[in-house]
């Protein structure tokens, strides 16, 4: 008896399903493309990080290539530049973080006290501009200003009696040059979020405090910077989670031998010892390796952030 | 006095926003400068910000290069064709997303989300690419990052602010999904149709690390590639007609490289000031969490 009831209260669920599948079909062949191209292109790409334990080779494929376990992780913890590649990514985050993190806040804050509108709005539709300009345009831009030969840059040195520097071949200017055309490229784009955050201050706020004799530095010290301090929060904290994580496609432009102490992360080392010397199996394993650190960054900045701000400012 | 300290902070301010403009101006309004300067004042190292002399020598050798012409004609119908299946796609995937009732609504939001966080990396998609046999073909540019996840959301957003009862009438007059779908959400669609298309034509249009790894023949290769062909990697494919003496030829040839910067940049710093409320608009959808 009672199995029959079960029996009947399946069939029924099982009827409803096929119901609610033959009323939605639309729905589902809608979104069908995108089920298709999130499973080619995204999760057999994750499929194909097996690689990383095998020795592959393109002509006897994934499942045909010999299993060797962790053999190319060990080669690449044990080869000479595996700390030069942890510093450099590193480095270049931390460098990228601590001086370009604060630009768009402050550039926020500065235009928040520009009254007219106009030259308010003006001001921030210029700054996004290089915002969607290609990094091949910003460094082939910085190769013709830094040039040897007749670059603007050069030129204001000689006038000072110095010698022209090859900015692009000095070790010494790598990282000032990457992050300095990085804030030059973001902060506009990266400060739109402030500026919302910003608007979305109370007003009465700010009247009761002028109400009070409040000036507007004071103003700005306690209402409009604890305004946007979750804002700065959530920021900080996804910057933080890809510390490990760095732009290469800037750097392959950038970079040269005569630099790669202090240019050679790990994404460009994937890139030319994976892809252009074709050891994929190397390549994917050293990949492999630099996701896992994201995601435990990741994680654990959240986990952090979690605990100190008593749950309010997380990702999840 | 207090008037006198108010006045002093505004210019202070009135300079620091001046030389921030500046500094994100001179690069390109230098560039341009020496673009069209004469190759003597280039030589003479005379330009630094305005041009010195007149003379559109550059561009008239640059657009008589064959590899230019082929190479903007690939970036146009990239852009347009990779724009096109983009923004369809996405739509196609916003609209189910943003009905509660769909039934694998979860599933897929999920589905999607755990790609935003993994990803298999550049060596995995690379054997993809090949093993799915358009290595060195138009689909490669065009496939591999068909759909944006964020611009789903960005999508969806926008979707679920549409009004139910719109759809609900057209339902009950008998038309199915993909109808109201058509006919009544897209035309009320419009302001995040044109997000995603300047989102995704940026994209497109900038583009150029999946072409150095994916593309191998220069006749596929886009803009972006030449260009840094031409000015990063040192190529010298490029050099000016031989009718000119040698010393302003080698003014001429510098010139050519800012030329193509300029030629490269044109279109995004013509549709810019149009463009530009879209995409402070589509970040400001983004960027509400649901």
């Amino acid at each position: 008896m009672k199995t029959l009831t079960n029996a009947t209260v399946r069939s029924g669920a099982a009827r409803d399903f096929i119901k609610k599948l033959n009323s939605q079909k639309l729905l589902i062949l809608m979104i069908l493309p995108a089920c298709v191209y999130f499973f080619v292109f995204h999760y057999i790409p994750i499929y194909g990080i097996i690689v990383a334990f095998k020795d592959f080779s393109i002509s006897s494929g994934i499942l045909g290539s010999r299993w060797v376990g962790l053999k190319w992780f060990y080669e690449f913890f044990n080869s000479y530049v595996f700390w030069r590649l942890l510093r450099n990514t590193l480095m270049l985050n931390v460098y990228n973080l601590m001086f370009g993190f604060p630009v768009p806040i402050i550039f926020a804050l500065l235009l928040n006290e520009i009254k007219g509108k106009r030259i308010k709005r003006t001001i921030q539709t210029i700054s996004y501009l290089p915002h969607f300009i290609s990094v091949v345009i910003v460094v082939s831009i910085m190769n013709l200003l830094l040039s040897t030969t007749g670059g603007v840059v050069n030129k204001a040195v000689a006038a000072f009696g110095i010698e022209p520097i090859n900015f692009m071949y000095e070790k010494s200017w790598f990282r000032f040059l990457y992050v300095f055309s990085a804030i030059w490229q973001n902060f506009g784009w990266n400060s739109i979020i402030y500026f919302a955050a910003i608007a979305n201050i109370n007003k009465e706020l700010y009247e009761a405090a002028t109400i009070d004799g409040a000036n507007r530095w004071k103003q700005t010290l306690y209402i409009t910077i604890p305004g946007i301090l979750p804002t700065i929060g959530i920021m900080l904290l996804l910057r933080l989670g890809s510390l490990m994580s760095v732009g290469f496609e800037k750097i392959i432009l950038m970079y040269n031998p005569s630099t790669y102490e202090v240019s050679d992360v790990i994404s460009t080392y994937v890139y030319r010892k994976g892809l252009l010397a074709s050891n994929f199996s190397f390549g994917a394993a050293v990949g492999f390796f630099n996701s896992v650190i994201n995601f435990i960054i990741l994680v654990a900045s959240n986990y952090i952030s979690n605990k100190l701000s008593g749950d309010t400012i997380g990702l999840w | 006095m207090e008037e006198t300290r108010k006045k002093i902070k505004g210019l202070l301010l009135g300079a620091i926003m001046f030389t921030i403009v500046a500094m994100t101006l001179y690069p390109f309004m230098y560039v341009f400068s020496v673009s069209i300067s004469s190759a003597n004042a280039v030589l003479m190292q005379k330009v630094w910000l305005y041009p010195k002399g007149f003379s559109l020598a550059s561009y008239k050798y640059l657009l008589h290069s064959g590899s230019l012409w082929t190479a903007y004609g690939n970036t146009i119908f990239y852009t347009l064709c990779g724009t096109l299946i983009s923004v369809c796609l996405t739509l196609l995937t916003a609209y189910p997303l943003s009905k509660n009732y769909f039934m694998f609504k979860k599933f897929f939001t999920v589905y999607m989300a755990v790609t935003m966080f993994f990803s298999g990396g550049l060596i995995p998609m690379f054997i993809l690419v090949n093993n799915l046999g358009i290595y060195n073909t138009r689909w490669a540019l065009l496939l591999p990052g068909a759909i944006g996840a964020f611009n789903v959301i960005i999508a969806k957003t926008f979707l679920l602010g549409i009004s139910p009862a719109l759809e609900e009438s057209a339902k009950i007059d008998g038309a199915n999904d993909f109808r109201v779908f058509i006919s009544i959400v897209l035309p009320v669609s419009l302001p995040v149709i044109g997000v995603l298309i300047l989102f995704y034509s940026v994209g497109y249009w900038n583009m150029y690390f999946n072409a150095i790894i994916y593309i191998s023949s220069a006749k596929l290769q886009p803009l972006q590639v030449f260009l840094m062909r031409l000015l990063i990697a040192g190529n010298q494919e490029l050099s000016a007609g031989t009718d000119i003496s040698g010393v302003e030829r080698t003014g001429i040839v510098e010139q050519m490289k800012y030329a193509a910067v300029i030629i490269t940049t044109l279109p995004i710093i013509f549709a810019y000031p149009y463009a530009q409320k879209y995409f402070v608009h589509g970040l400001a959808i983004g960027a509400l969490k649901e």
